[in-house]
């Protein structure tokens, strides 16, 4: 084990913490952009750091094609690489070849595709993925997991689970660097709480450094989304850090957090800033949209990042979608907006005033009080009372 | 704006201080050119880390706002320096920029001149263009121009010096009656004949301008007809005011234009070098004959003053482009990165090479100023374009054959 985790604050199931990490100390919750290819699109590394990103996640597969692992590993890692000096998480690269590749198919050996250089069959093993993770050299790595779609039904599911349990002893016993990097399992079973229940128990039991919660945020309605959340967070290990791959809208992150999940990442952020899409506190700002065009108020007056006390929606208006500046601009923007998320769910926490950030988070969100119905429930089971932010007949 | 000479040297080079907008300015300079204001690449925060006050020139269009932005807007924000939270950044207009707003000869007329944009041909009259300066108050301005390349026949020519000149009297008159602030380069055309180029220096050194604009080179005629055209030109004008090119890009350009007394120039250069994948390696520290390392054996068009990032050689090289180079780009990341960046075709290696080359040519201007100051401009000039062609033969042609492409 090669991490630290200690708690530092809680409000019932929430908790806010200490995360030590060979390449950085860092508090939780947090959330990890994406830089699927050793950067995160149109920003620098000190500008990352500017904005206050502690891991930034890179992806196996794309990494492992180009510049392969092997240059990484002979360049020394993947940190040296790109010059960054903290904390970084690589995923397995499985779910990257059955979401990518149409001729992915799952097999007890491994991952089976189509490469994309040659059209040659291959073969990714869970030893070859720890192998691959090992010379990127992430502080995080990630267990290959059987991944199916979260809409799917059926035995499909307890196939996945069962075989993701079993290839979690081959990543461990595949894993070289246990005192550099830390390695995750993650959690499967789709929507079933006695399948999720399995993997929980099967997974503690390997004592891991940290643990995952997948299969989330594929297109389940966000009822089944948060109690698969809620039961899986309950019954991970107090001491360890929970992390829910994939989510990445604010309203998700609030909402998981106050169940206990510490870690999250996906590529919206940055992504949704390609588009011209900024994150406000009330929710979203299209800056495409014509009413920016004379708007010369800031992209969000209650931001204090680099853009908004610079540049009118006006001027991004005019940038956005046509310009490289656009978008570098807003994912700067989105960026900074998830991190001040990240560390005002961790002050408010210690600083025990966690209800009352919820509420202030909801109500800029939902100004006429009509909080979806998934949002109230999963409250009411972390224990936040929201009824001061949700209108009477919601 | 103040401008004043301050030392000429052997070879007719000229360095000056331009005093402009709370900036005190050395000549010869570089304005950097901007897309809507901003270099393509590099953000605000990112630009402050770029020598100053080197880097505070910034070049524009007023034609990359036609759409998207109104004038009115930008004027209720109170201008280009507030809109781009540069506020102690000097910006100088020049309707042309050669990358986003380009001028069409085709389809310019005696009422105004054309521009192609991304957003499409626009056809701008002087009463409009005024306007737009007047909400968007850059520290300088240049008139508008009706620019031609050099195989124009002598009537349309002539034709563009006739309006031109015509534009320039209105873009006066406007600019008393709108109150416009800044100070005017008066344009100053007349393609590759001699007599029209003398004849438009001459009427615009009549007016009242704070300066000069000279348009319609790099627009087909050659290197050694350029420098009498040049010279035929400067000769004419008062020395106690700046002049501006436009057109003049390659640093044997460069030093051409510094030697028949062109005091600013435009980066359109280091945007196509980067967009190619190219970096700028030649030594600024010393420019000698055979100063340059002997590594020209690969064919990746490396002439010895520039190396292409893209090329499979740099895959492992774990150097920055250059050892002694103080940029951003060199002092945080390899060779090998950008590399990998390229051919992954990310954004970043973009924004890490405008950092570099920017970095580097600004570099080359300071050369040339401390050349000029110490009476060496010459040799100075002498030994760098020997260099090059020693280096490789077809330097010139492969860059130019590099920037068409
Ligand atoms: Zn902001
Ligand atoms: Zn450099």
């Amino acid at each position: 084990m090669a991490l630290r985790f200690e708690i530092l604050g809680r409000f019932n199931r929430a908790r806010a913490a200490r995360l030590t990490l060979p390449h950085f100390v860092s508090q939780t919750p947090l959330f990890m952009p994406v830089g699927t290819q050793g950067t995160i699109k149109g920003l620098t590394t000190s500008q990352l750091e500017d904005i206050g990103c502690q891991i930034i996640l890179g992806n196996t597969y794309h990494l492992a094609l180009r510049p392969t692992s092997e240059l990484i590993d002979e360049l020394g890692g993947l940190h040296k690489f790109m010059n960054w000096p903290r904390a970084l998480l690589t995923d397995s690269g499985g779910f990257q070849m059955v979401s990518l590749l149409h001729l992915a198919d799952i097999t007890e050996q491994g991952v089976t595709f189509q490469s994309p250089v040659d059209g040659k069959p291959m073969l990714l093993t869970p030893e070859e993925s720890i192998q691959i993770q090992n010379r990127i050299g992430a502080d995080i790595i990630m267990a290959l997991d059987d991944v199916v779609k979260t809409t799917i039904t059926g035995p499909r599911i307890e196939e996945a689970m069962y075989r993701t349990l079993r290839w979690i002893d081959r990543c461990i016993a595949a894993h070289k660097r246990p005192h550099e990097q830390n390695l995750f399992g993650i959690v499967q079973g789709g929507l079933d709480p006695v399948l999720r229940d399995i993997c929980v128990k099967g997974l503690v039991d390997r004592d891991l450094p940290g643990y995952a919660i997948g299969g989330l945020a594929g297109g389940e309605d966000k009822d089944s989304f948060w109690r698969v959340v809620a039961q899986c967070t309950a019954a991970l290990p107090e001491e360890k850090p929970r992390y829910v791959m994939g989510v990445g809208y604010p309203l998700d992150i609030v909402v998981c957090s106050a169940l206990g999940a510490d870690m999250y990442d996906c590529v919206y952020p940055t992504r949704t800033a390609r588009f011209g899409t900024a994150l406000v506190p009330q929710g979203v700002l299209k800056l495409k949209h014509h009413a920016m065009a004379n708007d010369t108020g800031p992209v969000d007056p209650t931001c204090e990042c680099m853009v908004c006390k610079n540049y009118s929606r006006a001027y991004i208006h005019c940038l956005v979608t046509k310009d490289a500046m656009g978008s570098q601009l807003l994912s700067y923007h989105n960026l900074f907006y998830m991190m001040k998320l990240s560390r005002d769910l961790h002050s408010s926490i210690i600083n025990g005033q966690f209800p009352k950030f919820v509420c202030n988070f909801l109500q800029k969100m939902f100004p006429k009080g009509d909080v979806p119905q998934w949002v109230c429930n999963a409250m009411e089971v972390a224990g936040i009372d929201i009824t001061s932010c949700c209108s009477p007949f919601s | 704006m103040k401008f004043s000479v301050k030392a000429w040297s052997k070879g007719g080079g000229r360095a000056g201080l331009l005093q402009v907008g709370g900036c005190s300015l050395e000549t010869p300079a570089l304005l950097l050119t901007t897309r809507k204001g901003l270099p393509t690449f590099i953000s605000p925060d990112l630009l402050s880390s770029l020598p100053t006050p080197d880097s505070r020139l910034l070049q524009f269009s007023p034609l990359h706002f036609l759409e998207g932005i109104s004038s009115k807007t930008i004027s209720e924000m109170g201008g280009l320096h507030q809109m781009l939270g540069l506020r102690d950044h000097v910006f100088a207009a020049n309707p042309a920029d050669s990358i986003t707003s380009i001028p069409d000869y085709q389809s310019s007329n005696k009422i105004g001149a054309s521009f192609e944009t991304p957003s499409g041909r626009f056809l701008v009259k002087p009463g409009q263009y005024v306007e737009m300066i007047s909400s968007m108050k850059p520290n300088m301005w240049v008139t508008l121009a009706d620019e031609v390349p050099a195989w124009v026949s002598e009537k349309r020519n002539r034709a563009s010096v006739d309006r031109t000149v015509r534009w320039l009297d209105d873009c006066l008159t406007l600019t008393i009656a709108n109150n416009t602030g800044g100070a005017i380069l008066g344009s100053i055309v007349g393609g590759s004949k001699i007599d029209d180029r003398k004849r438009c220096a001459q009427e615009v050194s009549k007016r009242n301008v704070s300066g000069f604009h000279i348009g319609g080179f790099g627009l087909g005629e050659s290197m050694e007809e350029r420098s009498a055209l040049l010279s035929a030109v400067t000769e004419i004008l008062p020395e106690d005011k700046p002049r501006q090119i436009c057109g003049l890009a390659l640093p044997e350009e460069v030093l051409q234009g510094v030697a028949a007394g062109i005091d600013l120039f435009n980066s359109t250069y280091i945007y196509h070098l980067t967009l190619g994948g190219f970096a700028l390696t030649f030594p600024l520290e010393e420019i000698e004959r055979h100063g340059f390392s002997d590594r020209l054996s690969d064919n990746v068009r490396d002439d010895g003053t520039k190396i292409n990032l893209k090329a499979t050689i740099y895959r492992k090289d774990t150097s920055p482009i250059l050892e002694s180079c103080k940029c951003y780009t060199c002092q945080n990341h390899t060779k090998a990165y950008i590399n990998h960046l390229f051919n992954v075709h990310e954004m970043l290696a973009q924004i890490l090479l405008e950092i570099h080359n920017t970095h580097h040519y600004l570099g080359f201007f300071r050369k040339i100023r401390d050349a000029i100051n110490q009476g060496t401009f010459e040799e100075f000039r002498q030994n760098f374009v020997e260099t090059r062609r020693d280096h490789n033969a077809g330097a010139t042609t492969a860059v130019v054959a590099t920037l068409s492409a």
